[in-house]
């Protein structure tokens, strides 16, 4: 009896393979085929029906997704410039300090230590324009006669998602920059002050670009992680008042389980990993020629 | 162009002091050499004077400014450094030039100084690679390149040769050489290679333990140490140094050797004394050692010979200390062949056998 003899490298990748199979590639491929149906959750038969391309062309030619899209897009863009400029300054104040540094990074790591939830309930808390913090202070201060709509007002609670999310996340910023920091070499700056460089010529001419490739690998992580933004806006506006903050995701996640439309809700997943894969893209992009500038990859 | 003055200068890290009290004058276009054994503040020295470390205590001037509390970008100064400290995401031109972008110069001034600099520097091909694609010697050169464009008052330079190999080293000896000639700026040069000291210097600064042992030309440390420190630490092979007694105008060795005193010293009886003798002043007989009327002879075995090509450093032994002696015209030395040495009296040296300090005032 003669038995197929698998080659011992399939032999021992085949779990591997096999595990990838399942977790990975099986729910991709259903998810990517659904897309291509008008599948409801609620009636597992329309999984069977084959309706090409109609998802896709529903959703590039909804105003709604493109609206959430957009403001995707939004917040992605202020939020992580924001971030970076904080970061930058913060991790550029810490760098300096030379006595209780450890316990200030620590401290910095805070933020990046809660659920994204509980800042999201900590946020609306802080935004409610009844018994909010920043209502209660710009009134005591005398700022404003009336209560701000904070998480109503549409460009308002924008702003207020905004906050939440610099708030968590600009330590990624500044724990990368500091690490760059702390990698910095001292003789380039030396040499700058020695050829006449004020302090700010310095960081611009020779600080800033040996940080930008650290910058832009915070870019590229914080990206993705803006693109998929989910439980903090859902938590503090459920994208409302009336959509006027909602996002991708949230109008994924709507369309998907409370719609129970999954069909179309992939398809509109689909496009929206285009997104974070373009940005990641265009960081790692800007990555390889911010390294090429320093003489570091080829 | 410009006078540099150092007066009472101080470095301090907390309670320690590694630099104590220094003075020293630079003239106008001199070319000074500080050196020393490694960690004896020569670097520390350099960085007060361009500010790149803060002065504890006394004053510096350059020209009639004093700069104590001056940044570097107000002292118009340029330094090489040891390891070069290129701008690594630069070219070699925009290196060359930042300096004068800083100082907003037109593009076209820019560009004469930088081309003038690589025409110099024989840096025009490699204009517009990055540091990271250059080699020691051309990275060396470029960061000579950038103190050149500036025009400085004073150029300082940080062990630049350290990181080369010994054939390119002294090609760019020469060409540093050259290139004070040519620009006749006052230069403050840092290394622990005597020979470069020797080799570049109008004067040469020795320094020890933060302290500055001895100021003089080449010639004058060289031929007059003031201390045993000096006598060794300049010239190569380094001075012997033989201890003994003064009896009858005479030194005694350990195992009872007489070799009479220099003919101008007068040293009482009973001192206990170093005798410094260089090796190019004991030679084996009729390896041609200038005649002179001050000569003594020794018998010493040859323990160890180094042919250096036109002549062979003999390493012998007297009253149980080695003893380095040059033999010119060489012939081959077997180990363990004992050769009859004259020594010429006059260029010997002698200092006391404790504080090491020369007994020549
Ligand atoms: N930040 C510091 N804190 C304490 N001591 C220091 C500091 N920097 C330098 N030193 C000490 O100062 C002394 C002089 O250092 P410096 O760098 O000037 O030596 P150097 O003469 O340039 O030696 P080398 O030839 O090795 O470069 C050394 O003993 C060094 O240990
Ligand atoms: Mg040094």
């Amino acid at each position: 009896m003669t038995r197929a003899k698998l080659p011992p490298w399939l032999v021992l990748l085949l779990p591997a393979i096999v595990i990838i199979l399942a977790v990975v590639m099986v729910p991709l491929l259903l998810s990517l085929y659904s897309s291509f149906t008008p599948y409801h959750l609620t009636r597992p038969e329309t999984l069977w029906k084959w309706i090409g391309t109609f998802n896709y062309v529903k959703a590039a030619t909804d105003p709604n997704f493109w609206r959430a899209f957009g403001r995707t897009v939004l917040l992605l863009t202020i939020a992580l410039n924001l971030e970076m400029l904080l970061g930058l300054g913060l991790a550029l104040m810490v760098s300096k300090v030379t006595q209780g540094q450890r316990l200030l990074r620590t401290a910095m790591m805070f933020p990046m230590m809660f659920s994204p939830i509980l800042v999201g309930f900590q946020f609306k808390f802080i935004f409610n324009d009844n018994v909010g913090l920043v209502n209660n202070a710009l009134q005591s201060l005398g700022l404003t006669e009336r209560a701000i709509p904070w998480l109503v007002d549409g460009n308002l609670a924008l702003f207020a998602i905004i906050m939440a999310e610099v708030w968590t996340s600009t330590s990624v910023f500044a724990i990368l920059i500091l690490a760059g920091l702390f990698a910095l070499p001292q003789d380039p700056l030396e040499a700058a002050k020695v050829d006449g460089c004020t302090p700010w010529q310095s960081f611009r001419y020779v600080t800033l670009p040996f940080l930008m490739p650290f910058i832009y690998i915070a870019m590229a992580i914080r990206s993705l992680d803006v693109a998929r933004a989910y439980d903090i806006v859902q938590v503090m506006t459920n994208g409302g008042p009336a959509r006027r903050t909602e996002l991708l995701w949230t109008l994924i996640g709507r369309t998907g389980y409370v719609d129970a439309r999954m069909g179309y809700a992939n398809a509109m997943g689909y496009i929206a990993i285009l997104l974070s894969i373009a940005f990641t893209v265009y960081f790692f992009r800007k990555l390889q020629s911010a390294r090429r500038e320093l003489g570091m990859a080829d | 162009m410009a006078q540099v003055h150092l007066k009472d200068v101080v470095k301090r890290y907390g309670a320690l002091d590694v630099v104590h009290s220094i003075n020293l004058s630079i003239s106008e276009g001199e070319f000074v050499v500080l050196v020393g054994p490694s960690g004896c503040g020569k670097s520390t020295t350099l960085r007060m004077v361009a500010g790149l470390e803060a002065i504890s205590d006394g004053e510096v001037r350059i020209g009639d400014r004093v700069v104590n509390d001056l940044p570097p970008r107000e002292r118009n100064l340029a330094m090489v450094f040891q390891n070069y400290a290129l701008y690594p995401h630069m070219t070699v031109r925009e290196n060359l030039g930042f300096s004068l972008k800083i100082a907003k110069r037109s593009q076209r001034e820019i560009d004469a100084a930088v081309n003038e600099a690589a025409e110099i520097l024989a840096l025009t091909p490699l204009m517009d690679r990055k540091p990271g694609a250059l080699s020691g010697g051309q990275r060396q050169r470029v960061a000579m390149g950038r103190a050149i464009v500036r025009q400085p008052d004073v150029f300082l330079f940080d062990e630049p040769l350290s990181n080369l190999d010994a054939k390119l080293r002294t090609q760019m000896r020469v060409e540093i050489k050259k290139l004070h000639q040519k620009v006749g700026s006052t230069v403050i040069y840092v290394t622990h290679d005597q020979i470069e000291a020797m080799t570049l210097a109008d004067r040469i600064v020795i320094m020890r333990d933060g302290h500055i042992v001895q100021v003089g030309t080449p010639l004058e440390v060289f031929e007059r140490p003031l201390n045993t420190f000096v006598a060794t630490f300049i010239g190569s092979p380094p001075m012997n140094l033989l201890s003994g007694v003064i009896q009858d105008g005479a030194v005694v060795l350990a195992d009872g050797t007489t070799i009479p005193t220099p003919p101008d010293l007068r040293v009482a009886e009973g001192r206990k004394v170093s005798l410094g003798i260089r090796a190019d002043n004991i030679m084996p007989e009729g390896h041609s050692l200038p005649p002179s009327a001050h000569m003594a002879q020794v018998e010493m075995p040859v323990l160890l010979t180094e042919p250096l090509g036109t002549e062979t450093l003999l390493f012998t032994q007297l009253a149980g200390t080695e003893v380095q002696a040059k033999m010119l015209n060489p012939r081959p030395v077997r180990p363990g062949e004992v050769l009859r040495f004259g020594i010429a009296l006059d260029k010997c040296h002698l200092f006391d056998a404790e504080t090491g300090a020369s007994l020549r005032s």
